[in-house]
């Protein structure tokens, strides 16, 4: 499954269940206010790392680079652009976006 | 019919099979519209014969709580309609553990009857399904 997450750490408890629900084989796509949780410094990044350690998480480039954060992403984060983001709902049997 | 309604209506209406598609419930009722349109989509979706599942998790548990008194918001209160689910055949309601926990909120509490689940349950649950559509 592919779990995508839009939500800043910040502002929804999204991403911390977002973490808590994908099992091994899944994959975490962080796009538009979650990207903020891919780089380094903030306060879910502990979350992310271990995250990391189980799973591929991906940000959107485009998402990164407006922010102003495309310099500032964890070491392991990978980072797609718009047609990464299609490849990997293409490769994943389901999707769920986590509001 | 809300837009996101028309879209689930016209995805399905193609589809000849059976789907496995849960509905992920994950905001309180009334300070925002996805708690109301989720639960238009649900039953909108009872049309359509598929393999229909809920969950509620995060503040989603609070849509499901008794005692909901709307009038003086002169809001609808939709809970009751959770109670009717069970009359479109929609029977397979999972509230997760660890969210009812973290509020304080017993099962006795809830509207209608459910399935408790934790969240790594709840994790192989939404792994099993062909669609989940989240609010």
């Amino acid at each position: 499954m592919l779990h995508i997450v839009n939500k800043s750490p910040y502002e929804k408890s999204s991403l911390a269940s977002c973490l808590a629900h994908a099992l091994k084989g899944s994959a975490v796509l962080l796009i538009e206010d979650a990207v903020y949780a891919a780089t380094k410094g903030n306060a879910a990044e502990d979350a992310v790392r271990r995250a990391l350690g189980e799973l591929p998480v991906y940000a959107l480039g485009p998402d990164l680079e407006a922010r102003g954060m495309a310099g500032a992403v964890i070491d392991g984060v990978k980072v797609v652009d718009y047609g990464g983001f299609v490849d990997l709902v293409a490769e994943h049997r389901t999707s769920q976006s986590w509001l | 019919m809300s837009q996101i309604a028309e879209e689930f209506e016209s995805e399905v209406a193609t589809e000849a099979v059976v789907k496995k598609f849960m509905f992920v419930n994950r905001k309180a009722p009334y300070g925002t519209i996805y708690a109301l349109e989720g639960l238009e989509v649900v039953l909108i979706s009872a049309a359509f014969n598929q393999d229909v599942s809920l969950a509620f998790l995060d503040d989603g548990v609070y849509e499901l709580l008794k005692g909901q008194q709307t009038k003086a918001l002169e809001v609808k209160n939709f809970s009751p309609t959770y109670r009717a689910l069970e009359g479109y055949d929609i029977e397979k309601l999972y509230v997760e553990r660890e969210s009812l926990a973290a509020r304080g909120i017993r099962e006795d509490q809830l509207l209608v009857p459910v399935q408790v689940v934790d969240a790594k349950e709840m994790a192989a649950l939404m792994e099993q399904q062909d669609v989940i559509i989240g609010f």
